[in-house]
């Protein structure tokens, strides 16, 4: 027991000092967090703060970039985005990323195997089962909520135990926000991790254990769920809402 | 109603034949351009070059070596597509983070060192290459004489064309290449060695061309102009089927080859200019090609 909770203080992620850049402009300024084993964490902000880039350059996918990275102890800066997918992370772009010119069962099994003990197609049917009638049909043909649950079925088959998810609520009815929401609290139970951006705190509060502020490419503040309500006016004041 | 057009069967078969030969190599050579500019996003210039290196690499493992037609069928494509992944790695990977327009100029500068090598060494009046034992000879149909190679080559061509789309739309590795085309950045991120596979899909389309100069050896000449000679309608061909579309590309080879042949029946004199015309009508009408995607 004493063990675990030694163990759990240890970040998976361990982000410092990062800095990075879309060609020659400057977009993050130093981003600093951690994420601990099995928890989800937001990154929230206004737009243009840094969110989307911070997982990209977790991901590897921004080129440029300094500081450090580390999951598991080993520095992701410097790394491709295929090793770094290979060591058990999995991104979820904003836009979704569904292939148009693949039916929607060669999207869930285009992702390869990363680790052992992803979920098989079966579970990914199961928990999405509105992808199920709809395996033969063109990826993009899906509606929006549809594609969003075969964005992230499809990388729960790899094995990759952290996610980085890019608004996955985004324009989507408040019906299908609720199901994503069990989905990603359903997962947590699983062992994921999760690092979600959102734009919706009120999603946000629903699944997250903490909430990193991030404005003009820097982490401004920590909020934990649970003192969510007492700093909802200087949330409101750093959301601009 | 041949004699009503005045027109005798022997020829109109004949010049369909001739139509299909040729489309079987447009097919082959748009298709390997295809799959080469769907990945890639360049226009592989040296395409005719490498064709024509096809057909001479089977008459030098012939001439040197007494390599037949048989083996020079599997062993061409491998060695010809070997020097396609050199380039590739070598060269033209340099050139991805620029305007596509330098990939074009790289492969088209390469064309050009390599046509001028072959012709130093080996001039251009063109080199004998005998048609296989096995498929010499012919068969009468009745309304026409078939050369058995000129089938074989229709054949071969359409089953590889065939393979291909197949291995392209329907396979594993083929959704791979399609995601690839769609979205390199998102599949690299997934742990896919993307690089990998564009050379080797370079490699593969540069294959292809091999393949087709093989093919070619026994009916064309062998020499260093073959290639430039039939490239440019090669690219009228991929521009009618639509840029990096796999099955236009095939399906259009094959047509305009039989269109060409029609017209040399009914309007000989247009014959030569008839794919570019109606490239022009189709950049007019689809500007994205008959089976294009539009962005």
């Amino acid at each position: 027991m004493r063990e675990a909770t030694a163990m759990s203080a240890v970040p998976l992620l361990a982000i410092r000092d990062l800095n990075g850049w879309y060609d020659e402009s400057h977009v993050l300024h130093g981003i600093s967090f951690d994420v601990r084993p099995g928890e989800v964490v937001t990154l929230l902000g206004r737009n243009g703060a840094g969110k989307t880039t911070t997982l990209r350059a977790i991901m590897g996918i921004l080129a440029k970039r300094t500081g450090s990275v580390q999951f598991e102890g080993s520095e992701l800066i410097g790394q491709q985005p295929r090793a770094i997918a290979r060591r058990g992370i999995a991104f979820c772009p904003e836009e979704r990323g569904i292939f148009s010119s693949l039916s929607v069962d060669e999207n869930l099994m285009l992702p390869p195997e990363v680790k052992p003990g992803g979920l098989s197609r079966e579970a990914v049917l199961e928990m999405f089962p509105n992808l199920r009638e709809r395996l033969g049909s063109q990826g993009t043909k899906l509606s929006g909520g549809e594609q969003q649950m075969l964005a992230i079925g499809r990388i729960l088959r790899t094995g990759a135990k952290f996610l980085l998810l890019d608004e996955p609520t985004e324009g989507l009815a408040p019906v299908i926000v609720q199901q994503i929401g069990r989905t990603l609290i359903q997962l947590k139970n699983q062992g994921f991790t999760i690092v979600l951006v959102e734009q919706n705190f009120r999603f946000a509060a629903s699944v997250a254990d903490r909430h990193y502020v991030v404005e003009q490419g820097r982490v401004i503040d920590t909020i934990p769920n649970a003192d969510l309500d007492a700093n909802i006016d200087k949330l409101h004041a750093y959301l601009g809402v | 109603m041949f004699e009503l057009l005045g027109i005798p069967p022997q020829a109109l078969f004949g010049q369909l034949l001739l139509g299909l030969i040729n489309g079987s190599f447009y097919a082959l050579l748009s298709l390997g351009l295809a799959v080469i500019f769907g990945l890639l996003n360049i226009i592989n210039f040296s395409h005719g070059a490498q064709y024509m290196m096809g057909a001479f690499v089977a008459w030098m493992l012939m001439t040197y070596a007494g390599i037949n037609y048989w083996w020079a069928l599997l062993i061409v494509p491998i060695v010809v597509g070997a020097t396609g992944v050199v380039i590739e790695r070598v060269m033209i990977a340099r050139l991805y983070h620029l305007d596509h327009l330098y990939g074009l100029l790289l492969t088209f500068g390469l064309a050009l060192i390599i046509q001028g090598l072959f012709r130093n060494q080996y001039g251009v009046s063109g080199l004998p290459y005998s048609i296989p034992t096995e498929l010499s000879g012919g068969t009468n149909l009745g309304f026409m004489f078939l050369p058995n190679y000129r089938a074989w080559v229709v054949v071969a061509s359409a089953v590889v064309c065939f393979g291909t789309w197949f291995a392209i739309e329907k396979t594993k590795l083929g959704a791979y290449l399609r995601a690839a085309t769609e979205n390199p950045v998102l599949v690299g991120a997934f742990g896919i060695n993307v690089p990998r596979m564009i050379t080797l899909t370079y490699g593969f389309g540069v294959a292809l061309a091999a393949l087709a100069g093989v093919l070619a050896a026994p009916i064309y000449s062998v020499n260093p102009n073959m290639g430039a000679d039939l490239i440019i309608v090669v690219f009228a061909v991929v521009v009618i089927g639509g840029m990096g579309s796999i099955l236009g590309a095939i399906l259009t080879g094959f047509g305009l080859g039989i269109v060409e042949g029609l017209t040399r029946v009914f309007y000989p004199e247009a014959s030569s200019v008839v794919i570019f015309v109606i490239m022009a009508l189709v950049l007019l009408v689809k500007p994205a090609g008959l089976f294009g995607r539009t962005a």
